[in-house]
């Protein structure tokens, strides 16, 4: 049976175990949000996907839907949160779109479009964060981590190889690679590795194609990271993984 | 017919193509200057800004010149738009804000192959750079920003027509970009 909650007002239907995110991404309602991949567990981290249910505000890709659900996503409060959220993010790291080559394709710059981030608002940081371009196929451009672990979850869930991980609390966190030497060239990844693929912004890079693909024809130049995200969204929930439930079986 | 509106423009440390950009709007200029006339901006040589009701300022601020022209543009301008990624970031120029000044002086006039009888340029003339590259919102008020690595000539044309039309300027998706 199929249960629904209301989101900004309009009916969404879900299947047991989806959470909201899963639900409304699957219902053709856009919820803005960067840690969130439809393959992976959610993580909860990036807080762009808060939705306020009975005036509390919550993880819309950790809350499990629930039948009679009041939730808002789409409202200016939020948005405006959001905008907050991102505009931090795009001090903290060196995010130099121009120089960029996922640029285009890069689901920070995409979000920040979709919500009208017109500033950085905040004064940069402009963090000396050196590159690792000791693999022979890859470079990892430290500047514009915003900690998302995808690329970690991928790595151990997906390619069972644990090459990423993430060291340091509060402002000193930081995206670190798993080797003695700490560079990316003593370790076990491969360019077909999940990892490689996951990163959504531009800091797991494969050498010697940059800028390939010309400015207009990249992913959100043709359609806005909204209308991409809905796209992407799995249809049916996968039988045996259950998101939802997660921890508490 | 009504008095035109008073828009100066100038480019602090950029590099002039968010000018050339507005240029873009090709023959859409002539509708725009039946609205507007050009206090000091590159376009009239005028040396200094005048009362005016909307400022562009192109560029971040890199030196002590760039923070006078600066705060002459926010004294003079009802409404002071920054225009571009240099302007609103820091951009390009800023990408030497992780590295030392002194450092890269020495290693661009001095230590740099070919520099054998190379010096620090010090002539009283030129303004002394400053130690970080700074966007215009961290030295003065800005009211609007157009983002763009440089926005397009239709992104430039939508925002300023919007606000001399008393809107709220808004950018859709395809002129709101960071690149």
């Amino acid at each position: 049976m199929t249960d629904t909650f209301q989101l900004d007002g309009a009916t969404v239907s879900f299947e047991p175990c989806q959470t909201v995110m899963q639900a409304a991404l699957t219902a053709g309602r856009y919820i803005p949000h960067l840690c969130y991949h439809p393959e992976f567990k959610p993580h909860g981290s990036c807080k762009l996907c808060t939705i306020k249910v009975g005036g509390r505000t919550l993880s819309a890709c950790t809350m499990p839907a629930e039948a009679g659900l009041q939730a808002e996503s789409n409202i200016e409060e939020l948005n405006a949160l959001r905008r907050t959220l991102l505009q931090m993010l795009l001090v903290e790291g060196n995010h130099f779109c121009p120089s960029c080559e996922a640029s285009g394709n890069c689901q920070l710059q995409a979000t920040a479009y979709e919500l009208q981030v017109m500033t950085p608002h905040f004064n940069q940081f402009f963090p000396d964060r050196p590159l690792d371009g000791s693999h022979p196929d890859i470079l990892l451009d430290f500047n514009r981590c915003i900690l998302c672990e995808l690329c970690v979850r991928a790595s151990c869930e997906m390619d069972g190889k644990n090459v990423f991980a993430l060291a340091g609390r509060g402002i000193t966190k930081h995206l670190i690679v798993n080797a003695e030497s700490g560079m990316l060239r003593d370790t076990d990844i491969a360019l077909e590795d999940k990892a490689m693929h996951v990163c959504p912004v531009g800091v797991i890079l494969k050498k010697g194609v940059g800028f390939s693909v010309p400015i207009g024809a990249r992913r959100y130049d043709q359609r806005p990271v909204g209308a991409q995200a809905l796209d992407d969204a799995p249809r049916p929930a996968i039988s045996g993984s259950c998101d939802a439930c997660e921890g508490k079986s | 017919m009504s008095k035109k509106l008073r828009v100066a423009t100038t480019s602090l440390a950029g590099c002039f193509g968010c000018h050339m950009s507005a240029l873009d709007i090709d023959e859409r200029l002539f509708t725009l200057l039946n609205l507007i006339e050009f206090d000091r901006s590159p376009l009239t040589d005028i040396k200094h800004c005048g009362r005016c009701y909307i400022g562009l300022i192109e560029g971040g601020v890199c030196n002590a010149e760039n923070v006078h022209v600066l705060r002459e543009f926010r004294k003079n301008c009802k409404i002071l738009i920054a225009i571009g990624s240099c302007a609103i970031t820091g951009g390009l120029p800023a990408q030497r804000n992780h590295l030392d000044l002194g450092s890269c002086l020495t290693e661009v006039y001095l230590t740099e192959p070919g520099l054998a009888h190379g010096y620090i340029p010090n002539d009283p003339e030129l303004p002394l750079p400053l130690d970080k590259v700074h966007p215009l919102h961290e030295v003065v008020k800005i009211d609007y920003f157009i983002p763009g690595c440089p926005p397009s000539g239709d992104a430039i044309w939508k925002f300023v027509t919007d606000l001399i039309a008393g809107k709220t300027p808004e950018l859709g998706h395809g002129l709101i970009k960071y690149d």
